[in-house]
Parts: C-alpha cells; sequence; structure tokens
C-alpha cells in the first residue's frame, strides 16, 4: 500500500467568460497541473493572484467556484478519482475525507449560529460521532489551538470572537471529523502579524499533533517556508516550479522563483539630516460622536524629501492620523505645521495651494478611481484644477506623467477597468504627482498588490523621490516595506507613538516590547524560524 | 439596558406616534370629505331649525380641536361611537365584522405563509430549472391578474363548473366551523393567489442573496445537501426581509379585502366600510380607518421586531 494521499495528474480546470458584446468563451485557468501529497506532508501552493492556487486546492474537493469547471485529469483521493463519484459521492468526500480552511473565517461562518453547532456539523452530518464525542473533539481541538476559554467559546456566535480567534476556530472546524487532508486557502492573510505568528504555529502543531495531510495556500513564501514539506510554485495555472522546502527557498531554478525568494531586494540608504516640511504637534483626535481617543498625543516630524514610515496593527491609528493631517479630521488638540505654519485644521478652511502640497495614494486603487473616467481624465484633473491647464497643454503634461511612471503610450484614453491593479497603483501615483505636491502621504499602497508588483512600486516611488524631491508618509503594517523605502520610523499602537527615529535606531535593539513582538512576528525567509521565534518567546516568558 | 430592549421601545414608541399622526390624518380626511352630515341623516324632509338642532346634538358646531380630541379620547377607552345612520353602537357592530374578516385573513395566511416559503425555498433549490420557472411564472400571473377577476375565474370554475363551493360567503352567528370553512372557501383561496406571490419571490430573492455568502460555501464544502444548506443556513440569515413581506401581506389580508369581500359578499370590515363611506356615515369610516391604521401598524411593528431579534449581533452583543 502506498502513502500517496492526493494524487492529482495534469490537471485541467476552466471556466467560461462573457466579454460584453461578444458571445461567451471558455477560457483555461488551469492546465498540467499534476502533484502528489503523501499522508501526514503538507504540500504549500504559492503563487501571486489569479495564478489558480484557490481553484487549485478546491479541486481535491472536485469544487469548483462560480462557474469554474474541472475538465481533465485525475483527481485521485484515497486511491479513487474524485471526479467519476457523481454528487452523492462528493457529499461523502466533502466534510468528510477532506475539509476547507478558508481565507476569512469572519465570512464563512454563518452569523446566525453558534460556533459550536457549525464547528460539530460535519461531524454529525457524516455520522462520525455522537453529539457528545463531537463536543468534546472540539473542545480538545480548541484548546489545542490555543483559544482562551475551550470549554465555553463555543457558546458564542462568529461576531464574539476576535479574527485570529475565528480563524482557529475555523482550523478546529476543518479538524473535527479527523479528516484525511485539510485545504488551508491563506489562514493567516487577513490578519496582523502579531497574531499571524500565533495561528500559524498553532496550526502548524495542530497538523503535527493530528497527522493530517494538508494543501497550504498562501502567496507569502516566508510562511509556507515555515509549515510545507514541498512547495508548488504556481504562475497563471501552470506549475513553475515543485519542490522539497529546502529547494525552492534556497537553491531555486527557476527565474520566476528566484524573483519571488528576492523579492524584498529593494534597497534604500537612509538619509538623516533635512529641514521637516511637515510637523505633527502633540495631535489628539477622536471620531464624531465617541469618547475614545483614536490618536494620543502624536509628535512626529517628515524632513523634505525623506519617507516617514507609520507602523502598526489594524486598529493603532495610522489611518487616523493621515485623516488628520489632510483635515478630514480636525484634532481635538495639537496642530499640524507644514513649512512652519500651522494649517487650518479642517481642510474646507484650507487654501488651494495647500491642499495641493499634500496629495494621498490608497491602497485600493480601484475604488479610489472614478471608473466611467479614462486615466487621460483622471490624472488630467489635477492639472485643470490646480495649474489651469486645458486642451493640448494638459494632454502633454499627462503624457509625461504617464512616462514617469513608465507607462508610456497608449494608456492615457483608455479606462481603469482595462488596467491590472499594478498599473491602476501606477495611474494614482501619476494623479498625486500632477499637483507637483510636497509631500504624498501613501495609506498600505502595496498591501494589495502582489509582492513582485509591489516592489516595481516601492523602486517606482524611490526613483520619483530623487528626482522630484517629495516627502512620503509611508503607513504600512509591513515591516518589510519599511525597512526597504524608509528613512525614519514611527511605531504606533493603540494610539500612541511608542518608538520613534531614524531607521537603523529603530530597528536595532534595545527594542521596547511592542516593537520586539511585533518585529520577530514578520516571517523570514528561512527554514525553522517559526519555532526558533516561538522557543525564544518561550524562554523569554520563562526567564522574566 | 440591553440594546435589543432599547430598539424595542423605540419601535413600539414610534408605532405609537405613528398610529397619533394617522388618527389626525384621518379625522382631518373625513372633515374636508363634500356633504353635511346632518343634511344627509334627515334627507329630503330637513327643515332649517331641525338642521341646527342635529348638528347641535351631534356637536358639529364645535371647534374641530374639540371634536377630535373627544373623538380621540373616547377611542382610546374603547367607545368608537355611534353610527348616524343606525344609531348602533360602533364598536359592538364592527366587533362582529372584524371578527369575520380576522377570521378570513387567518384561513388564508395559514395556507399562504407556509405556502410561500415552501414555494421559495424550492425555487431556490432548483433555480434556473423548471419547478423554478413554474413557481415564478404561476405565481407572477395570480400576481398580475387583479383580484376581482380572480374572484369570478374562481366562481365560474369552482361553483358553477364543479358545484365544489358556493359562491356566496354567507355567514351567521353560531354557524358550524365546516359549514363556516365552506362558505369562505372561495374568498380565501383568492386571497391566498393574491399574497402568494409576492411573498414566495421575495423569499426566494432574499434566500438567492444569502446563497452568495461565504459561509454557504464553508456548507456546501461540509458535504451537506443542498436544500439542508437552504433550509438551515440561508433561510435564517433571510428572515428580516421574509418576515417583513410576510407582515405587509399580513396586513393587505385584513386591510385590503374590501374588493374580495364585495365580491363574494361577505359581512367583513370591507364591506362595512364600503356600506357607510357611500351613507357619509362619518364617525363609522373613521372607526374603521382607524382599525385599519391600527392593524397595518401594529402588524409592520411586528415585522420591525422580529427582524431586530433574528440578528444574532443585535441579540448576544459582544
Amino acid at each position: 500500500m502506498s502513502d500517496v494521499l492526493l494524487e492529482v495528474k495534469d490537471l485541467k480546470i476552466e471556466a467560461t467568460a462573457y466579454p460584453p458584446g461578444e458571445p461567451p468563451q471558455d477560457i483555461t485557468i488551469v492546465e498540467g497541473v499534476s502533484f502528489a501529497v503523501d499522508k501526514g506532508k503538507v504540500l504549500g501552493l504559492i503563487g501571486e493572484s489569479g495564478a489558480g492556487k484557490s481553484t487549485i486546492g478546491l479541486s481535491a474537493m472536485a469544487y469548483g467556484r462560480g462557474g469554474v469547471r474541472i475538465t481533465g485529469g485525475e483527481v485521485m483521493v484515497n486511491g479513487r478519482d474524485i471526479l467519476q463519484i457523481g454528487s452523492a459521492g462528493l457529499r461523502g468526500l466533502r466534510g468528510k475525507e477532506v475539509t476547507y480552511v478558508a481565507q476569512s473565517a469572519a465570512a464563512a461562518f454563518n452569523p446566525a449560529k453558534k460556533l459550536m453547532e457549525q464547528v460539530i456539523e460535519a461531524t454529525l452530518h457524516h455520522k462520525l460521532m455522537t453529539k457528545e464525542e463531537a463536543e468534546a473533539r472540539a473542545i480538545s481541538l480548541f484548546d489545542q489551538l490555543g483559544l482562551p476559554k475551550p470549554e465555553t467559546i463555543g457558546n458564542r456566535y462568529p461576531h464574539q470572537v476576535s479574527g485570529g480567534q475565528l480563524q482557529r476556530v475555523m482550523t478546529a472546524m476543518a479538524l473535527c471529523p479527523k479528516p484525511d487532508l485539510v485545504i488551508f486557502d491563506e489562514p493567516t492573510t487577513a490578519l496582523d502579524v502579531t497574531t499571524q505568528i500565533d495561528v500559524l504555529a498553532a496550526i502548524k502543531k495542530a497538523i503535527r499533533d493530528t497527522g493530517v495531510s494538508a494543501l497550504y495556500i498562501t502567496h507569502d513564501l516566508a510562511v509556507v517556508a515555515q509549515i510545507a514539506d514541498d512547495i508548488m510554485v504556481l504562475q497563471s495555472g501552470q506549475m513553475v516550479e515543485y519542490g522539497t522546502t529546502d529547494h525552492i527557498i534556497n537553491s531555486p531554478t527557476e527565474e520566476y522563483t528566484q524573483a519571488l525568494v528576492s523579492v524584498r531586494s529593494v534597497k534604500h540608504v537612509e538619509q538623516t539630516s533635512g529641514a521637516p516640511v511637515l510637523s505633527v504637534n502633540g495631535i489628539t483626535a477622536r471620531y464624531k460622536g465617541t469618547k475614545f481617543d483614536v490618536l494620543k498625543d502624536v509628535t512626529v516630524d517628515l524632513p523634505e524629501g525623506q519617507t516617514l514610515a507609520i507602523v502598526g496593527e489594524s486598529g493603532s491609528g495610522k489611518s487616523t492620523l493621515a485623516r488628520v493631517i489632510t483635515g478630514l479630521l480636525p484634532p481635538s488638540d495639537g496642530e499640524i505645521l507644514f513649512d512652519g505654519r500651522t494649517l487650518a485644521p479642517d481642510f474646507e478652511k484650507r487654501t488651494r495651494d495647500d491642499l495641493r502640497e499634500i496629495q494621498m495614494i490608497y491602497q485600493m486603487a480601484d475604488t479610489a478611481m472614478n471608473p466611467r473616467q479614462t486615466i487621460g481624465t483622471i490624472i488630467g484633473r489635477p492639472l485643470e484644477f490646480y495649474f489651469g491647464l486645458r486642451g493640448a497643454e494638459k494632454r502633454k503634461r499627462v503624457q509625461e506623467l504617464l512616462d514617469d511612471i513608465e507607462m508610456g503610450e497608449g494608456f492615457i484614453d483608455r479606462y481603469p477597468a482595462e488596467l491590472s491593479g499594478g498599473q491602476k497603483q501606477r495611474v494614482c501615483i501619476a494623479r498625486a504627482l500632477a499637483a507637483k505636491p510636497r509631500m504624498i502621504i501613501c495609506d498600505e499602497v502595496t498591501s494589495a498588490l502582489d509582492p513582485l508588483v509591489a516592489a516595481g512600486i516601492l523602486k517606482l516611488l524611490l526613483n520619483l523621490q530623487k528626482r522630484e524631491n517629495v516627502a512620503y508618509l509611508f503607513i504600512t503594517h509591513d515591516l518589510a516595506t519599511v525597512r526597504a523605502i524608509a528613512d525614519s520610523i514611527a511605531v504606533m499602537y493603540q494610539g500612541r507613538v511608542v518608538r520613534y527615529g531614524n531607521k537603523t535606531e529603530v530597528l536595532s535593539p534595545p527594542f521596547d516590547d511592542y516593537t520586539d513582538l511585533l518585529l520577530s512576528s514578520v516571517p523570514e525567509m528561512e527554514l525553522g524560524w517559526l519555532e526558533r521565534t516561538i522557543a525564544n518567546r518561550k524562554m523569554e516568558a520563562a526567564g522574566n | 439596558m440591553h440594546p435589543v430592549l432599547k430598539l424595542l421601545v423605540q419601535r413600539i414608541s414610534l408605532g405609537l406616534l405613528l398610529l397619533f399622526a394617522a388618527s389626525i390624518l384621518i379625522f382631518v380626511g373625513t372633515q374636508i370629505l363634500p356633504g353635511d352630515v346632518a343634511q344627509n341623516i334627515l334627507g329630503q324632509g330637513a327643515t332649517p331649525e331641525t338642521l341646527a338642532n342635529l348638528r347641535a346634538e351631534l356637536g358639529l358646531n364645535d371647534p374641530p380641536l374639540t371634536r377630535y380630541l373627544n373623538w380621540l379620547f373616547a377611542a382610546m377607552q374603547g367607545d368608537l361611537g355611534t353610527a348616524l345612520t343606525n344609531g348602533q353602537d360602533i364598536a359592538t357592530s364592527m366587533g362582529k365584522r372584524l371578527g369575520n374578516t380576522l377570521f378570513l385573513a387567518v384561513c388564508a395566511a395559514i395556507i399562504a405563509v407556509p405556502l410561500a416559503i415552501v414555494l421559495g425555498l424550492i425555487a431556490v433549490r432548483y433555480q434556473g430549472r423548471w419547478p423554478d420557472r413554474v413557481i415564478s411564472g404561476v405565481t407572477l400571473a395570480t400576481v398580475s391578474v387583479p383580484e376581482f377577476l380572480l374572484g369570478y375565474i374562481a366562481i365560474f370554475v369552482l361553483s358553477v363548473q364543479f358545484r365544489v363551493f358556493p359562491s356566496l360567503s354567507t355567514v351567521y352567528d353560531g354557524m358550524p366551523f365546516l359549514d363556516r370553512m365552506n362558505a369562505i372557501a372561495l374568498p380565501a383561496i383568492v386571497l391566498v393567489l393574491v399574497v402568494l406571490g409576492h411573498m414566495m419571490r421575495m423569499t426566494r430573492a432574499a434566500i438567492l442573496n444569502v446563497m452568495q455568502s461565504a459561509y454557504v460555501e464553508t456548507a456546501e464544502l461540509k458535504g451537506l445537501r443542498k436544500f439542508t444548506i437552504i433550509a438551515r443556513h440561508a433561510l435564517p440569515n433571510a428572515v428580516a426581509p421574509v418576515v417583513n413581506v410576510v407582515m405587509l401581506n399580513l396586513a393587505y389580508l385584513v386591510v385590503g379585502v374590501v374588493v374580495v369581500e364585495v365580491v363574494f359578499v361577505y359581512p367583513g370590515m370591507g364591506q362595512y366600510l364600503v356600506d357607510h363611506v357611500s351613507k357619509r356615515d362619518v364617525p363609522v369610516v373613521q372607526a374603521c380607518g382607524l382599525v385599519f391604521a391600527a392593524v397595518y401598524i401594529g402588524l409592520n411593528l411586528v415585522a420591525d421586531i422580529v427582524s431586530i431579534l433574528s440578528n444574532p449581533r443585535l441579540r448576544h452583543p459582544k
């Protein structure tokens, strides 16, 4: 008897596209993908968005999301081809032999039902245990996964527990029926970095303790390196490279894999001197109708032509700071100085020139552009508004800006929907630059982008900074990005700046507790990082 | 205070406020109707003296605000006044009518609501296939046909052609239950057909909306049957919109049955209202308006409350 649990041969997956004004077309999403997972092993599927990772993962349950169809190949689970067993056979497989952990646990739990009911549902449905046995198993899984109050957490509703906890409950839900294979579909992507490490460690421990096999889907090579035995790299629905984790991380042969491994290679030499273009002085702010200060006494400087990175997890007040600086949220205390003079707290009271000097780039380029305007109109708008450019003159300047963002001819009359994610973000950069600002607030501008695309954007931003001498206030939760681009760093936690200084200073010990936690939680692209970090933390905790 | 309790108190006070506003509208509306009640009662034989006497007796000479307040306080104590045309106590004579209307409405609702929800579930289960199309098509047809026409078709088929049910829905006090059911069969069937489509289509749409959710995919990947998923995971999250449309239709069953009652000569509220409007019996019209408004607001209040209670975020705050 072989040890192979899942064997996929020559998988082909298609979907039907409906281009406007044309007849529907079948498009191939995945082609010629083959792999195998042995009992008790973990295979990592890695690639950028659109690479077909999730689609391939779900094929192990013969499930096609939306209109996606598996049209060719074999998917052997426990020695039988599940593409041939019909819908009744599949119902017997799903939730029993193969289970699934979704990216967003918050959406994947039914809001109207208690957690326990959902966790043991599949186990009861397949008559694998009695209700008492299933509940006992669920509670012991909650305990193993490090959830607080494992005895009672099952009585709660999904909205009553945090995102990181919900992700662990979902893992318990997948493990409860004692499946042979679990598909983890980006289970930590939606979490903060400090939460991610805990969930990752919990998942890894649960996999080891239960001896289950797993497919682990992610776009983050550093994460998958911690958990997988083998890794398959995918690009546009095709296999690029497939080998042991050690091989992929330390000696990749394909160019694309090498690019993925070295993606964090954007380098920037830190500058230290310079007069501040923007000073944030003792800002305290709260949202209307609340009694809670989101920002507490925040003071930072942004020197001319340099980059100040604001780092912190969600809820730390990073984006609120941007709203205060732009005048969208007048602070309850403190002031904003630009070039030494005080800016009006409310943007409606600022002069047009003040408005021009501070521009913004957002996380979601998609929603930051009017889908019914052409790129030329979008970039042309600030030219018209601030400089009164019209007609041929405006068009010429738009073209120059497009050249600046390395997009060249042919884009000026296109619509945002025709552009890729990275291109859209470039257009947003061009729009911000069009105002010739002294500073740009970049709010998580690379978070929604794939690593390679994000690296391109960062390089572009650095080049533009050198040429235009524009300062960036760079808001991010991603410390790798910070290392790549910042001159100075402010670490925020619960509305306060807990650490502030130039890059080397902030990133060198001795650390305060929070910065230490934040820095040590960022997955590194080396084998065994997770165990080492967890062990270090345990030792420190014991030492204290 | 528990947030749900707070919301409920808020909703109920709003409902009362709305009812108060409705009472003003009803009063003002009946006042601006053309014609003079005293003239109507006395008819041709009226002399200026008798007219003046009657007006004084009916309090028609008081300022409108006084009359409104008198009417409102009396109504709040259950005294709806006496009918001008026959001098009977309105509350008593309307009570019987209201009972008849409610009986008919409840019978129709007991059939229509479960049927609509089950048909909605089936339509979702077989979305885009023939059961869905047949259900959607038929219910759309019954919604589109005017209800009086539905009534006449029902009479033609069920009482003229096949002689199953009587075409006149005569009921009287002390009538045996089964006879009463037999008598109201036709109007009940027509009412079911009228409200079924709306409720079924709304149920279908609300559940289809929920079926797009990620947690439905989770349920599917647990190996559950499609119908289990719809009933166990989708329906509980579609309660709010479904209850709203159900209550709207129940209100219609009480308030909007005028045409159907007239077609089948059923002694309900609709008949009663129509009779007295044509006789300009203002106190009766006012009383009917107030009762209808109360029923309408009450049922919608129930819908609101059920929607609030069906939301786990409100029921179980963090």
